[in-house]
């Protein structure tokens, strides 16, 4: 033992009174220790300004287009004709658009999805796994413009040489290619709440005799219904807020159409023709961008609220 | 109104030893659960003091109550007062990290910092304000000379402390301890993750380390209290069953529970 | 008397197996579907790029002449954008992480900023672009500049990063903050010099995803006005800039017109791409690297 070394060693430096004699003079700390909390605070409250500016913005300017223009002609017009000399501003061409390159992509994501997540989850051996997930996930991580240029350039001239009737920018070959973009959320997220259903579940029939399919289906599934539709549900808002592939590939045809081989234009598109055309600010054509996001961001909003309340309810369960 | 002699929870003993540590009436509740009830303990300077009691007992809460690492649980709430060195530190307006300061703690588990040896060392000094590098050498090798691990570890000062053994880097936490000089060490077994040799290389590190700090060590081996200990108080359901010399406690308790307990009849 | 006929299901059940082995090959055939497509983009891509990119093409200014034209100006946007994309989010995202997770009470105020920031993660991004457009671009009437669309991008990507950090500093272990309080350090000191650091690897991780999730970023810049023939190259944040995808934006609706603009567009693309696998392949190597171990 070599402590008594140490205690001789002591009359060198006295640390417990360089210790205090610090202290008196550090009031310095404390005022840190004070400080510290309320400036985290303001910043933290910077997310909510966010928050607060966005529907700010959208309440206050679409406000003013909707003195001009009546919310019941915006929300039920079927024409929309922004730049005309007696400009129409109804909303449904948008929002027919907006839905149709959302089932179409959904009709895309959804099964491919949910199959991708039963493989995963209750067929691949770890191994398979560990390389096909983040393989898959590499598909989330490219940029949307590089799939609007894979939709505009590929997609719709494949499509063409087969059906040569689709147009050359159109709201199928969009839809498509979200629907692709969409698959690992939808693959991920599915795959989260089945696997994190209980094995014993599984064994329970399994051991009836049951094929994997069979469980599958009749156990797998069911119990983790609530996480794929949730996952299901922030694909739809995805699709709805998605915005390049479908300016650069669906084109700004403003027709009421349900004819899926034509243009057609959804709401995040309109918003980048106007807003890139130089609407001069307090025009009707302004403030009608800020009509149409608000439109979008509720929509969105509404998807998210419900994606998270079924996801939360599917966590109770077990 | 009893005197403290006549109170059967407190020691007062024929030691001429000052006392550091005195509670009365000490309770805490962790929301509805009351942990502590009702403890009155003197606990003396330059002295081993061992807390022993079954798993559940609140031998961690009192001892994490005494650097009032206790209130890091939201819902903690206490009554009673705490003196030490005639200070009541249960006063809000008392500051933990003064406390803190003259009051080490090692935990059950060797937590050194995720940094070299060195640094672990001078994490203490540094954060109350002392710079000089001479200084922090100098405090670098009595603290570590202090915990006996000096030889050890004298050329890979500046290796992670995460290459060290289990034993070793509890000999580390203590030597970081060590490192501001505090008055008190608190021990929540300490050995309880060791092995045997590790374990007795600790307690010889105690029997040092009482010539200049006053001890409270919580342990669930009976032997160890005996070993090291001045003095025991045995702990059952939050409360001080009994508190006197290690030896009397060992040897002829007055109380039957502390009995049953040390024979191993439950616990 | 027999309930279950055991020929029977011993029929049925050969072709219940066949069943599930055939949908067993539909799953990975759907499983591979994405990826296949994954290969076609990136085989397209590279093929109609790859010639096009030299060094001129790195370094050029634009050019009405598809063969001459280069996207220096676009890399030095884009570097511009993370300029200030990087300390802005990392300042405001951790600061906020730390707050929500070491200073927050958990009651009212807390859960209702946690939802916030959640819901703030499924706003789309061409709605970010219009609240810069109207804050940064003209109230604050910094005009279509490089602070203007660096403090959109900032603002979009902000959840990936408190999220990220949130995580991090929960996976710090408890025991090591206890041993810092324990030798008498305040709140701040343990949080600046146990907490952070050992959060660290994590936190960078997550900014990087952040910082590759706005390199991409097209819709909102779409918004604010950036030009589409910029010769003069940005030399600082209040300049007028464009960025790497607005360039690829930009070619693509050209290449209706001229095929040269599909190659170029291409070519772009892959610069973008190898630049976002670097940075992936840095977060990667981070997260192997300090792979916790306390
Ligand atoms: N953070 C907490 N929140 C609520 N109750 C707690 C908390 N920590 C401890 N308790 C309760 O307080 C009582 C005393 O716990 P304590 O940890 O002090 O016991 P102990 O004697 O140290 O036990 P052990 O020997 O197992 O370490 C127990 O009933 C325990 O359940
Ligand atoms: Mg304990």
């Amino acid at each position: 033992m070599t402590t008594n070394s140490g205690s001789e060693k002591k009359s060198a430096v006295n640390v417990r009174e360089m210790i205090a004699e610090k202290k008196r003079k550090r009031n310095f700390s404390a005022l840190t220790e004070k400080i510290i909390p309320i400036l985290l605070l303001i910043i933290a409250s910077i997310s909510i300004l966010t928050t607060v500016g966005i529907i700010y913005t959208l309440l206050s300017e679409a406000f003013e287009f909707f003195k001009r223009i009546p919310i019941w002609e915006f929300i039920s017009g079927t024409v929309l004709k922004p730049l005309s000399q007696e400009p129409e501003f109804g909303l449904l061409p948008l929002l027919n658009g907006t839905i149709i390159s959302s089932v179409i992509a959904m009709l895309v994501a959804g099964p491919i999805g949910i199959m991708s997540a039963v493989y995963l989850s209750e067929y691949a051996s770890e191994k398979v796994r560990k390389t096909l997930k983040p393989l898959l996930e590499i598909l989330a991580g490219i940029p949307t413009i590089v799939y609007g240029f894979f939709a505009f350039t590929f997609v719709t001239p494949v499509i063409r040489a087969v059906f040569p009737a689709v147009e050359a920018t159109n709201i199928l070959s969009p839809g498509l290619v979200m629907g692709v973009m969409i698959i690992p959320m939808i693959a991920s997220l599915s795959e989260d709440a089945m696997t994190s259903v209980p094995n014993s579940m599984r064994e329970g029939a399994l051991a009836l005799g049951a094929t994997k399919l069979e469980t599958t289906f009749k156990v797998v599934i069911p119990a983790a219904l609530s996480g794929i539709i949730s996952s299901f549900v922030l694909g739809i808002s995805r699709a709805i807020g998605e915005t390049m592939i479908v300016t650069i590939a669906s084109g700004s045809s403003k027709n009421f159409t349900f004819d899926i081989t034509q243009s057609m234009q959804t709401m995040t598109a309109y918003i980048v023709e106007v807003s890139g055309g130089e609407a001069p600010a307090g025009s009707t054509i302004y403030y009608s961008l800020y009509a149409v996001a608000l439109t979008l961001f509720v929509f969105t909003l509404i998807m998210n609220l419900l994606a998270r309340y079924v996801s939360r309810k599917f966590r109770e369960e077990y | 109104m009893t005197t403290l002699t006549e109170d059967k929870h407190a020691y007062s003993g024929s030691t001429n030893n000052r006392v550091v540590y005195d509670t009365k009436d000490l309770n805490l509740w962790y929301g509805q659960t009351h942990a502590l009830k009702d403890i009155n303990l003197s606990i003396y300077e330059k002295e081993v003091t061992a807390i022993i009691g079954p798993s559940g007992c609140g031998k961690s809460t009192f001892i994490k109550t005494l650097n009032r690492m206790v209130e890091l649980v939201p819902t903690v709430s206490t009554s009673g007062t705490i003196t030490y060195n005639d200070k009541s530190i249960l006063d809000k307006t008392f500051k933990v990290e003064d406390l803190r300061t003259q009051v080490g703690m090692v935990f059950q588990k060797p937590n050194p910092f995720p940094k070299s040896i060195y640094d672990n060392i001078t994490y203490g000094p540094k954060i109350h304000g002392i710079r000089s590098k001479k200084v922090l050498d100098e405090i670098v090798e009595r603290s570590l000379r202090g915990a006996s691990i000096w030889d050890e570890v004298k050329d890979r000062l500046k290796e992670n402390a995460y290459g060290l053994s289990g034993g070793q880097q509890q000999r580390l936490c203590i030597a970081r301890c060590l490192a501001i000089e505090p008055e008190v060490i608190l021990m929540d077994e300490p050995t309880s993750a060791l092995d045997p040799k590790s374990t007795l290389r600790i307690e010889e590190l105690v029997q040092e380390l009482k010539k200049e700090y006053s001890i409270i060590i919580v342990t669930h081996n009976m032997q160890q209290a005996a070993r090291i200990s001045d003095k025991t108080a045995f702990f059952l359901n939050g409360e001080v069953v009994e508190y006197d010399k290690t030896d009397t406690i060992f040897t002829t308790p007055s109380d039957n529970r502390t009995e049953d307990y040390i024979s191993g009849r439950f616990g | 008397m027999k309930y279950v006929d055991q020929t029977l299901v011993h029929k049925r059940m050969n072709s219940r197996v066949l069943k599930n082995n055939i949908l067993k090959q539909v799953f990975l055939i759907a499983t591979l579907f994405g990826l296949a497509v994954l290969a076609i983009l990136i085989f397209r891509v590279v093929t109609q790029g790859i010639a096009w990119i030299d060094w001129n093409f790195l370094t050029g200014k634009l050019s009405t002449f598809p063969e001459k034209a280069g996207i220096m100006g676009a890399i030095l946007g884009t570097s511009y954008l993370m300029l200030i994309v990087i300390p802005v989010t990392l300042i405001i995202g951790v600061g906020t992480a730390i707050y929500m997770e070491l200073y927050a009470k958990k009651g009212k105020l807390q859960s209702f900023i946690a939802t916030n920031i959640s819901n703030l993660a499924g706003v789309p991004s061409i709605v970010y672009g219009l609240l810069g457009l109207t804050i940064f671009v003209r109230v604050m009437d910094f005009g279509n500049v490089v602070l203007a669309g660096g403090l959109t991008l900032s603002l979009l990507v902000l959840p990936i990063v408190i999220v990220a950090a949130q995580e991090a500093i929960r996976a710090v272990p408890g025991h090591l903050s206890e041993a810092s309080y324990g030798m008498g350090a305040t709140k701040w000191q343990t949080v600046k010099k146990i907490i952070l650091p050992a959060a660290l690897p994590g936190i960078i991780t997550g900014a990087i995803l952040a910082v590759s999730r706005a390199i991409g970023e097209t819709a909102p810049l779409t918004v604010l006005g950036i030009p589409a023939f910029l010769l003069p190259f940005p030399e600082g944040i209040f300049d007028t800039f464009t960025a790497l995808p607005m360039q690829i934006y930009y070619w693509t609706l050209d290449a209706s017109l001229v095929d040269e603009y599909a190659y170029l567009a291409a070519a772009t693309i892959i610069v973008l791409l190898v630049l976002l696998f670097i940075l992936n392949a840095i977060a990667v190597i981070i997260r192997n690297k300090f792979q916790q171990r306390y």
